[in-house]
């Protein structure tokens, strides 16, 4: 069978394309009614934008039940974002923890996080609209520069809006974008982190529809977004359980994952959800639940319409959205994706959190005990394990974890904050 | 009377309807109100600021900033509405999280008590909005859906069906802020609206000066100004200079 060439203007793969790809488990249950999960979720966007949420919505469908289109989304996972990612069991820190804990390694994919996933599908996407054009925001950088990849590969022109302040903290993220040709603008408005970008690419779609598709990176946005992206996310959690029962025997007692706008978290529950594992979703904790400078959108939000869905948000007594903290550009964000308030409400999933320091000791932990270092985002999750180990974690337990990207990008900024003595 | 009755009843007067905007809780506002009413205006729409105000460029986004900063709140706001005692409707303009978080009947309670008449909320698409209008109905508000050039046929006879007040026609591709000439799907948008409606069709998004205010007549029963009066705002004129630039608008629409 002939795969079709994958770049608009016709010009070949650098990889070959053959048969095979990885395995997709059959598409998961959509939202229901207008893109609700339980209450949350919703299109609450300007009329602008509605006609082109619907045509994407109708596109998806059709993409993601079509074989062809299926063929060629595993095909790319596989030969060109180096899917599957492997699942690694980390003797010396279980030793250490006391507790048995299995790494899905989304740093391992090609550009070195989990948003890849996402960006290949939605590439695809706006090749099947004809579109020319992609937007999208980016917090730590991951998803713009997964996006910027995926334009150069497919030929398509990328604009990247990114909160000023996370240009600065995420320096090496915004250089790679510039090599890969996408603009990236700096976004001074608000706080300038991730929820301003957001604002921003909204504004710049509102315009910009006709030609251009908005690439969101998270399970959050408008119907039919937080599906979307779920579902091009889903292979973490679906190859992530059949590896697990194969190194275990079972499914794991624990399945835990960073949550920002929630994505990584989304994808690896989705592939759990209907097993024994409990699920926790790690949130920012900041400088502490009690300072009310975090990123905890579950445990301290409210719910709210923001970015064009109900869910839960951080927000004071006038309705005001709040300004996230994150030592982690990419968990600083003041909401969560639908989803995750809808799972955190029915009691299917639980989320705590773990604050900078937190983050900084999982950074170094998983470092030193494992030869990998993890992006500041799972470093949280890895955080809250080493804290929790012997406690909400009785010992024993099997964890599977998702390290959801490498900590490359955060080498300079942890750098100044973590001492390590001379010659260490 | 209501919004809708009112404008009908302009209209057949031959008179083109002027909507000019400002942003609540922004200096001296209130007095500006009375001098945008008697200026010229027909209903007088007053943005309620919001921490993210996704369909605003950077002049409503920095007034809403500013009004904000300055202490503002949605609340507070609409309590001195209450105040205000101008003889055109006044319609409030806000986006829909402060309306959710406050709950739909004490929002519409509250507008109703301040006699405010109608509302716009720009991120509740028609197809969301049932909840909102039936309380806004409810305590007599009428609920202004918006029509963008980008939407369906379909759904544009479903945004004229439930629309109160008037429709707002978005007159081109894109967020608030001043443009330097009318865009042609502005234009076109008039047309499809007039041609799917007898309600009152008003168009905003752009509209800088009484030229283009005059343009956009030609094809709607009015206008709305929002960016080029704020920017005036934040520029620190004051009520009766803003009053001056709104009775050129009404020239504009008058002498077209
Ligand atoms: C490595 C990594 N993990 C996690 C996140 C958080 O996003 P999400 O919660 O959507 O997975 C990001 C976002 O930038 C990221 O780069």
């Amino acid at each position: 069978m002939a795969f079709p060439s994958i770049r608009s203007d016709g010009y070949p793969m650098t990889a070959p394309v053959r048969g095979g790809g990885v395995r997709l488990d059959p598409p998961g249950p959509g939202p229901v009614g207008l893109g609700r999960f339980g209450e949350f979720g919703g299109r609450f966007v300007p009329e602008t934008i509605v006609a082109a949420l619907e045509q994407l919505e109708r596109e998806f469908r059709d993409a993601w039940h079509s074989d062809a289109f299926r063929a060629e989304f595993s095909s790319l996972l596989q030969h060109y974002a180096g899917r599957p990612t492997p699942i690694t069991e980390c003797r010396n820190l279980s030793e250490r923890l006391g507790i048995r804990v299995l790494l899905k390694r989304e740093d391992l994919t090609h550009t070195g996080s989990h948003k890849i996933n996402n960006v290949l599908g939605q590439a695809l996407l706006t090749k099947r609209m004809g579109k020319q054009k992609v937007i999208a925001e980016t917090g730590a950088g991951q998803h713009g520069v997964a996006t910027a990849t995926a334009a150069a590969l497919f030929g398509l022109e990328c604009k990247v809006f990114m909160g000023a302040t996370d240009v600065e903290r995420q320096a090496l993220n915004v250089w790679r974008m510039r090599l890969l040709g996408a603009e990236v603008v700096p976004v001074t408005s608000g706080s300038a982190t991730l929820k301003d970008a957001i604002n921003d690419a909204m504004r710049d779609w509102v315009a910009s529809v006709e030609d251009t598709h908005y690439c969101i990176g998270s399970v959050v946005g408008p119907h039919p977004y937080p599906w979307i992206v779920r579902e091009f996310q889903r292979v973490v959690g679906d190859e992530a359980r059949e590896q697990a029962r194969a190194v275990l025997g079972d499914d794991p007692d624990f399945v835990v994952a960073c949550v920002g706008g929630g994505s990584n978290a989304m994808g690896t529950f989705a592939g759990f959800v209907e097993t024994r594992s409990r699920l926790i979703g790690v949130e920012a904790a900041g400088f502490g639940l009690e300072s009310g400078k975090h990123g905890a959108s579950v445990s301290r939000g409210v719910p709210g319409v923001l970015h064009g869905a109900r869910s839960l948000y951080l927000q004071d007594e006038d309705g005001q959205i709040l300004e996230a903290h994150s030592i982690s550009a990419g968990l600083d964000y003041p909401g969560v994706g639908p989803e995750h308030a809808a799972l955190a409400g029915a009691g299917r999933a639980e989320y705590a959190s773990a604050t900078d320091a937190e983050a900084l000791d999982g950074f170094r932990l998983l470092s030193v005990t494992e030869g990998i270092v993890p992006a500041l985002e799972p470093a949280h999750a890895i955080g809250w394990l080493a804290r929790e180990a012997g406690g909400t974690i009785p010992e024993g337990s099997t964890v599977v974890l998702t390290l959801s990207g490498r900590g490359d990008k955060d080498a300079q900024q942890v750098s100044e904050l973590l001492d390590l003595g001379d010659g260490a | 009377m209501t919004i809708e009755a009112r404008f009908r009843a302009a209209r057949a007067a031959g008179r083109s309807l002027l909507v000019p905007y400002l942003t609540g809780g922004l200096g001296e506002w209130r007095a500006t109100i009375e001098e945008v009413a008697a200026a010229g205006a027909d209903a007088i729409e007053i943005g309620i600021p919001f921490s993210d105000p996704i369909m605003d460029g950077p002049v409503i986004q920095e007034s809403s900033q500013r009004a904000l900063r300055s202490g503002a709140t949605p609340q507070g706001i609409v309590a001195e509405l209450a105040g205000v005692d101008v003889d055109v409707p006044i319609v409030v303009m806000t986006y829909y999280n402060p309306v959710h978080h406050m709950g739909h009947r004490r929002f519409a309670d509250s507008l109703a008590a301040a006699g405010v008449g109608g509302s716009i909320v720009p991120d509740l698409p028609v197809d969301e909005s049932d909840p909102w209008i039936e309380a806004a109905e409810a305590a007599g508000i009428e609920n202004i859906l918006l029509a963008a050039p980008t939407t369906t046929e379909a759904r544009l006879a479903t945004i004229c069906a439930r629309s109160r007040g008037w429709i707002y026609g978005i007159a081109l591709l894109g967020v608030t802020g001043e443009r330097s000439t009318v865009a042609e799907a502005g234009l076109e948008m008039g047309r499809r609206l007039k041609a799917a409606t007898d309600k009152p069709v008003l168009l905003g998004l752009g509209i800088s000066d009484g030229a283009q205010a005059a343009t956009v007549a030609a094809v709607a029963d009015g206008v709305i100004v929002g960016s080029a009066v704020v920017r005036r705002q934040l520029e620190g004129c004051s009520p009766s200079e803003i009053g001056a630039f709104v009775a050129t608008l009404r020239d504009g629409l008058d002498t077209a």
